[in-house]
């Protein structure tokens, strides 16, 4: 085991299957000589050669369609797009293309591309460089979409990705890079050395695609959460010193509903959040999920903190980001609190 | 598996600690290249995008035939204005690194490309820049004070709170709304053209991107459309050599000009020394003249060198040697034009330092009033209700009730 941010545990996820498969490639604006904008893939060129870890043209669009022919040729690239919200450019190649080439050959064509692709606000960001898009590829059918939330699934969850002959978006919250965050921007930065999720073997490991984790057991309400909001419900739960189960979704597709009914048939009440705007948000499938599964054992509705329903504001980033005190305020709600 | 890999794989002239080699630009002696009558068939003039266009000459004289023979007023006003950009670039760089503002992005080294191309045209001209060109708002009169309310996010914010620093818009200097994102502008602008056209109006559209992003669809997607409907646009390509840690060869700038590229869409292309001040203004002047003909759309590759950071997130250090821009032979343009001005007798070394502190004081007042409108850490702050309006032109009702939840929880 070894002490490690989310970079490094990326980076280490990157490295091993770089070296365990010479089919693994790298490619993405500024990943190969700079080691990218946020250090993910640094070192990952001068040690596995140009020809393996590739700078490319800033066109999103052109490098998801080459990742896809170079996978029908037997390669499995993993792309970064520098930020989530430029990914944009390359959603034709996504949804028409990517996510449905094995169910449009009926099956004979695959394209096991993974999509890296830093997501979520906090750093000052605006509304280019903060935003949540899992809801609208977690829509399309043919993708899977998972988000860690610490540097342990972080690893094992992008070894399972590259490894999965499905293609698969990587979303990482960029705000958790290099330390947990509970939702509070006037604290000093936290480090991730001394969180229990901080401790990350340096070997070969998966956190399987489609397992949700229960961060906390608990009794009297279950909090779903995902990325950097699981850090933000733990803080509210025990600011209330409420027994919340918490449970880290870590997969939206596929997405492990037995997890999460079986801990709302226990608890009866849910309350799910995620940073991104909430009118359509993935909330809500978790939302009719929930009450389709466990509506006799329910004790109270199910309620949601979310982002708003617009851009993500420069200005008002903390006005925006659905904190501590929005989801406190949902528990006292829901449980009847003073 | 033992078969060496055949992909080719741009590699840069220099990297940190490597002596700056510049020998992969082509350079055209000022005055060598031909002028071409403005509604000349594009197919005729298609070595316009493999030389380069270049009218100050080392000895700082105005020569050939694109000399646009500007009056020393002119000239004068074009050195204010680029000075006046360098020195708030400064000015602002320094104000982020004191946390006063999130994030700012430079222009410096390549002023001339906003500063000369927009002085080149009529005001009712349509501006479609990038990031990067922030010489043309204080061009069209955007007042200091307004710019840096952007920046600061404050009471006075044009964007109201809701953008990145330096995505400004000037709705009186008819300059279109910054956008972050790559290029998307490019194919705007000649949509924006298009209906200049369909209008019967004089006005052209001009816009402006990186090297870098002509990489992007958008590209590419804008020198069709200005092709096939001979738009009134003019498109630039800001060759800064640049993009982030990517030098221009991963764009595509290996064996061919970026210019290059429009022949091959059947458009004009020019390829202009972008840090010599009167070629940048005549080729804009050109191209405009040609679009207002009805010849159609030009596109323009101007040749410069990003000299600062891409922004203030980001480490040139890191993948370019450090004294790369003191190697640069397009060198500097505001020292050029000052070079070129004393050689006319028009400017002195006193007068220039008259002007820097007469202009760092303009810009230390502005600051000084643009902070009261407050800060990043300091009120007044902007009512959080703003963050609703604008998402559409009405408030829908699940805005109206996210609204009041806010309102309550901050009461």
């Amino acid at each position: 085991m070894a002490q490690m941010t989310m970079t490094q545990s990326l980076n280490s996820a990157l490295n091993l299957c770089l070296e365990k498969d010479p089919g693994v490639v790298v490619l993405g604006e500024d990943v190969g000589f700079f080691g990218g904008v946020f250090r993910v893939t640094d070192g990952l060129q001068a040690k596995y050669g140009e020809h393996r870890v590739l700078d490319t043209p800033i066109s999103e669009g052109g490098i998801i369609a080459a990742a896809i022919g170079m996978a029908l040729n037997g390669l499995r690239p993993v792309v970064e797009i520098q930020f989530a919200d430029y990914i944009y450019p390359g959603y034709d190649q996504i949804v028409s293309e990517l996510a449905r080439i094995r169910y449009r050959s009926g099956g004979a064509f695959n394209a096991p591309v993974t999509i890296r692709a830093p997501c979520g606000g906090g750093i000052r960001g605006g509304q280019t460089h903060s935003q949540s898009p899992e809801a609208i590829f977690a829509h399309i059918c043919g993708i899977k979409v998972v988000m860690p939330s610490n540097p342990y699934d972080a690893k094992g969850l992008l070894i399972a990705a590259i490894e999965d002959d499905d293609p698969v978006l990587f979303l990482e919250p960029k705000r958790l890079y290099n330390g947990p965050f509970d939702g509070d921007p006037n604290k000093p930065s936290i480090a991730w050395s001394g969180h229990p999720k901080g401790e990350v073997p340096e070997g070969h490991y998966t956190v399987p695609i489609g397992s949700a984790d229960i961060v906390r057991a608990g009794t009297q309400v279950t909090i779903i959460s995902y990325g950097t909001m699981v850090h933000v419900v733990e803080a509210a739960a025990r600011s209330l010193n409420v027994d919340a189960e918490i449970i880290d979704v870590r997969s939206m597709v596929p997405l492990d509903v037995e997890t999460l009914c079986a801990s709302v048939d226990k608890t009866g009440r849910c309350l799910i959040a995620h940073e991104a705007t909430r009118f359509g948000g993935f909330g809500a499938e978790l939302m009719a999920t929930i009450q389709e599964r466990c509506f006799w054992n329910l004790e109270a509705p199910i309620e949601r903190v979310c982002g708003w329903d617009t851009p993500y504001p420069h200005a008002f980033e903390w006005d925006y980001f659905p904190g501590k005190d929005r989801v406190v305020a949902a528990l006292k709600t829901m449980l009847g609190l003073p | 598996m033992t078969r060496q890999s055949r992909l080719h794989i741009p590699v840069s002239s220099a990297r940190p600690g490597e002596r700056p080699d510049f020998s992969y630009l082509q350079v055209s002696p000022a005055g060598a290249v031909a002028r071409p009558a403005v509604d000349a068939e594009s197919g005729s003039i298609q070595d316009l995008a493999h030389t380069l266009i270049r009218v100050l000459d080392e000895a700082h004289h105005a020569v050939g035939p694109w000399n646009p023979s500007l009056s020393a007023d002119v000239l004068r006003s074009g050195l204010r204005y680029m000075l006046l950009t360098r020195l708030f670039d400064n000015r602002m760089l320094k104000s982020q690194r004191q946390g006063k503002i999130s994030f700012y992005v430079q222009s410096t080294g390549e002023e001339a490309v906003a500063v000369a191309g927009t002085m080149a045209l009529n005001a009712g001209d349509m501006l479609f820049p990038s990031y990067r060109q922030q010489g043309a708002f204080l061009v069209r009169g955007s007042p200091m004070v307004e710019l840096m309310c952007q920046l600061l996010s404050n009471t006075r914010d044009m964007c109201k709170g809701r953008q990145l620093p330096v995505c400004y818009f000037s709705l009186k200097g008819n300059i279109a709304a910054i956008s972050a994102n790559l290029a998307t502008q490019f194919p705007q602008a000649v949509g924006w053209a298009m209906a200049a056209a369909i209008k019967s109006s004089d006005d052209v559209a001009v816009s402006w991107t990186g090297e870098g992003s002509t990489a992007e669809a958008d590209f590419h997607q804008a020198v069709l459309f200005a092709s096939v409907y001979r738009a009134p646009v003019i498109l630039n390509v800001v060759n800064n050599q640049w993009a982030i840690s990517t030098f221009q060869g991963f764009a595509g700038g290996e064996r061919l000009s970026f210019a290059a590229r429009g022949p091959g869409y059947g458009l004009a292309s020019l390829r202009v020394d972008g840090n010599d001040f009167l070629a940048v203004h005549a080729a804009t002047t050109w191209a405009a003249a040609r679009a207002r003909a009805g010849a159609g759309a030009t596109l323009i590759e101007l040749v410069t060198y990003r000299a600062g950071a891409h922004s203030t997130s980001d480490d040139p250090a890191r993948y370019r040697p450090v004294d790369e821009y003191r190697s640069w032979p397009l060198g500097d343009p505001i020292e050029r034009l000052k070079r070129h001005l004393m050689v006319l007798g028009e400017w002195s070394e006193d007068k220039h330092a008259q002007l820097t502190e007469e202009l760092e004081a303009a810009i230390n007042a502005a600051w000084k009033e643009a902070v009261s409108y407050g800060t990043q850490t300091e009120g007044p702050r902007l009512n959080t209700d703003l963050m609703f309006d604008d998402v559409y032109k009405e408030l829908p009702p699940n805005l109206l009730l996210q609204r009041d939840q806010l309102r309550k929880m901050r009461s």
